[in-house]
């Protein structure tokens, strides 16, 4: 089964469990992104709206409708449109049920289809701007495989808080299998994707695939590395990275957002306050860097993050020789 | 004063409707003026938006309001929460910032709610509660619930996008919701006249091919008339009505603005407005009507201070709230690490 099937699978299953769930968002009946294709004829004009170009419009009206009892999913098109609801998404909808000391709830779903950069779509279309809802608090999932994109698609549909769900483009096409029948995820437990001993490498989705190849060809050439893929940002699983750090003291964050108060930044930050002494070398953060994805293929690949810069920053890593110490820091603990 | 298409004359007969108008408008006015007084002495911190001389609106809209229908208000909100039945207590410990509030002193005053009574929250962004009203309108519209929704906002949410986005929304949709546009005239210290292009603001439906009426907001009688067809037209599935209520804002746009000793209207104007004020005009129109006396409004005005003085000592006596309080509720569901502190490892 398609990541792109597995979100479809898990948002049919919850509206057939569950009247309540009701989708919106441009293009939905239709389908143009396919995670809705069905719906419209399963469950009628009532369940699935189109709604015309007015982002900050029809997210405030999930929230409203959240308050009321509905369970909305709401679909963007593009992941960059999230900037144009900021107020309703950072200032209304995460902050409403806080400032009214806790009278209600708002279960709702955003869901972002081929989100981040795609050869091609340039400045404004690319971002992946997780960062920026993570530090609004904002529940935020991005999973990499399909068997994760069900499972914690149905998760944030039955969260009773706001979640935005990120389906990267470069993970949107994957095949994987997915077990029959009801799965869910626990929100805020990452995975292994691979077990090593030298280099803990936490990587957002996007970067999942390739990374893994990589570390199979430095497996070869004598670098152990561990893969943990967070799955859920926020709420994030800490225990896990203080467990795979405390194994191998190396950590890099290889990561898909950009570089300033970044996904990748408050990770390295909370290595440097709480694992310090179990470090070998310094915390290494690859990002987008600070710029908008240009068009052109030949100058897109210096804006985003690479495999190639992954494996520079690991040799960096090995390499490293504490300036007071002087050693090179080997082996366990 | 007034122009544009005015709404058919309207006579409310029921005694009981006329003297609960009289006895929540004066009710606002004297909770607001107490405010006033109470942020003056630091009681209250922080600044409020004052209610006075708009009171018709928020009473004239609510008495033809269900309970069980939903309103999203404005910062200038106290009015809107009083009108649609709520706690002066719990509103007066809010604005004390006591854990007896209704939002436990997280709120303040410009986010008052009470969802049981249909309260969606006053709003400290301009216009940001209408789409959240209009959702509400659509989750009415899809359960057959029969509830309507009411978005206030003033004359400054007029002329932001998400208000049109909306607008246009509920006109496509039919929602069972009603736009109450509060016109007191100024945005902050910007004139309505100088920002609003076109012939008013009431006109602006006719874009999106709803009804819209200008009504005199300072006339409780003539909003709930409006308000009345209004809610008409919501039940049967007839979609959306703008109501632009004219009306004025006797103080500044907030407690603070006295010391800033702004220039930006006159004393001859606010004088003018003033003459006209809401509740005497209702008091003397009741009165003429004989469905009021002079003794009945003197007790209800007896009964108002006493709410008040009981609200006052209410608020002063209730506890602050725990330290804890605030890392509860941003979510219905909690993770370790949730909300994250600013300094402490919070495990939970």
């Amino acid at each position: 089964m398609t990541y792109l099937q597995a979100l479809r699978e898990a948002l049919m299953e919850e509206m057939r469990a569950d009247p309540s769930v009701v989708v919106l968002g441009e293009d939905v009946r239709q389908s143009l992104r396919g995670i809705t294709k069905g719906c419209l004829e399963e469950f009628g004009p009532e369940r699935i709206w189109d709604t015309p170009i007015s982002e900050a419009a029809f997210v405030g009206m999930g929230t409203g409708a959240a308050m009321a009892g509905l369970r909305p999913v709401i679909e963007f098109q593009i992941g960059t449109l999230l900037f144009v609801v900021m107020d309703q998404l950072a200032n209304q909808v995460q902050k409403l049920r806080y400032m009214m000391g806790g009278q209600g709830a708002i279960p709702v779903t955003y869901i972002v289809p081929g989100s981040g950069a795609r050869p091609g779509l340039a400045g404004q279309h690319s971002d992946h701007l997780y960062p920026l809802l993570m530090q609004c608090g904002l529940k935020v999932l991005m999973p990499a495989t399909p068997r994760d994109a069900k499972a914690m698609f149905t998760a944030a549909i039955r969260e009773n808080d706001p979640v935005v769900l990120f389906a990267p483009s470069a993970v949107m096409g994957t095949r994987g299998l997915v077990p029959e029948g009801d799965i869910c995820a626990p929100l805020g437990v990452g995975e292994i994707r691979r077990p090593g001993t030298d280099v803990t490498v936490l990587v957002s989705a996007p970067l999942l695939a390739e990374t893994l190849k990589l570390a199979a060809r430095l497996e070869s050439e004598g670098i152990s590395v561990e893969v943990l893929d967070p799955r859920s940002l926020l709420p994030f699983d800490h225990e896990l990275l203080e467990k795979s750090v405390t194994k191998t003291g190396r950590l890099i964050v290889f990561d898909d957002a950009n570089r300033t108060c970044g996904f990748a930044a408050e990770v390295a930050a909370y290595a440097a306050e709480k694992l310090f002494g179990f470090l070998k070398s310094p915390v290494i953060r690859i990002t987008r860097a600070d710029l908008p994805v240009p068009f052109s293929i030949a100058l897109d690949k210096y804006v985003l993050p690479s495999t190639e810069q992954l494996e520079r920053a690991i040799g960096q890593v090995m390499q490293y020789r504490h300036p007071l110490l002087d050693v090179t820091l080997q082996g366990g603990r | 004063m007034m122009k544009g298409n005015m709404i058919r004359d309207y006579v409310c007969s029921d005694r009981t409707v006329c003297h609960e108008a009289y006895r929540k408008m004066r009710l606002i006015r004297r909770f607001e003026e107490r405010v006033i007084q109470l942020v003056n002495a630091n009681e209250i911190a922080g600044t409020t938006h004052e209610y006075i001389g708009e009171e018709a609106i928020a009473v004239g809209v609510c008495s033809i309001l269900k309970q069980t229908d939903i309103i999203a208000s404005t910062h200038r909100g106290h009015g809107h929460i009083i009108a649609k039945g709520g706690d002066v207590k719990r509103m007066m410990a809010e604005l004390f910032g006591r854990v007896t509030g209704y939002n436990h002193g997280k709120g303040g005053s410009m986010h008052i709610a009470d969802l049981a009574l249909g309260i969606y929250g006053a709003n400290g962004i301009v216009a940001a509660g209408v789409p959240i009203a209009a959702g509400a309108a659509w989750a009415a519209k899809l359960r057959n619930t029969g509830q309507v929704a009411v978005a206030f906002f003033g004359d400054g949410g007029a002329n932001q996008g998400v208000l049109h986005e909306t607008m246009n929304l509920a006109a496509i949709w039919k929602l069972p919701l009603i736009f109450i546009c509060e016109n007191n005239q100024y945005a902050v210290t910007t004139a309505s006249t100088f920002a609003t292009a076109g012939p008013g603001i009431s006109h602006r439906a006719a874009a999106y091919g709803f009804p819209g009426h200008l009504v005199d907001g300072m006339d409780v009688e003539r909003v709930m008339g409006a308000v009345l067809e209004a809610v008409e037209l919501a039940r049967s599935g007839e979609g959306p009505t703008l109501l632009e209520c004219k009306a004025y804002r006797y103080q500044g746009h907030f407690t603070a603005e006295r010391a800033l000793k702004l220039t930006y209207r006159l004393q001859d104007e606010i004088d003018l407005w003033r003459g006209q004020d809401p509740i005497t005009r209702w008091a003397a129109t009741l009165l003429e009507r004989k469905i009021l006396s002079s003794e009945e409004r003197d007790a209800v005005d007896n009964e108002v201070e006493a709410q008040l003085d009981e609200a006052v000592a209410y608020a002063r006596a209730s506890e602050w709230p725990h330290p804890d309080e605030a890392f509860q509720d941003m979510y219905v569901t909690d993770y370790p690490g949730l909300p994250a502190r600013g300094y402490e490892w919070n495990a939970k």
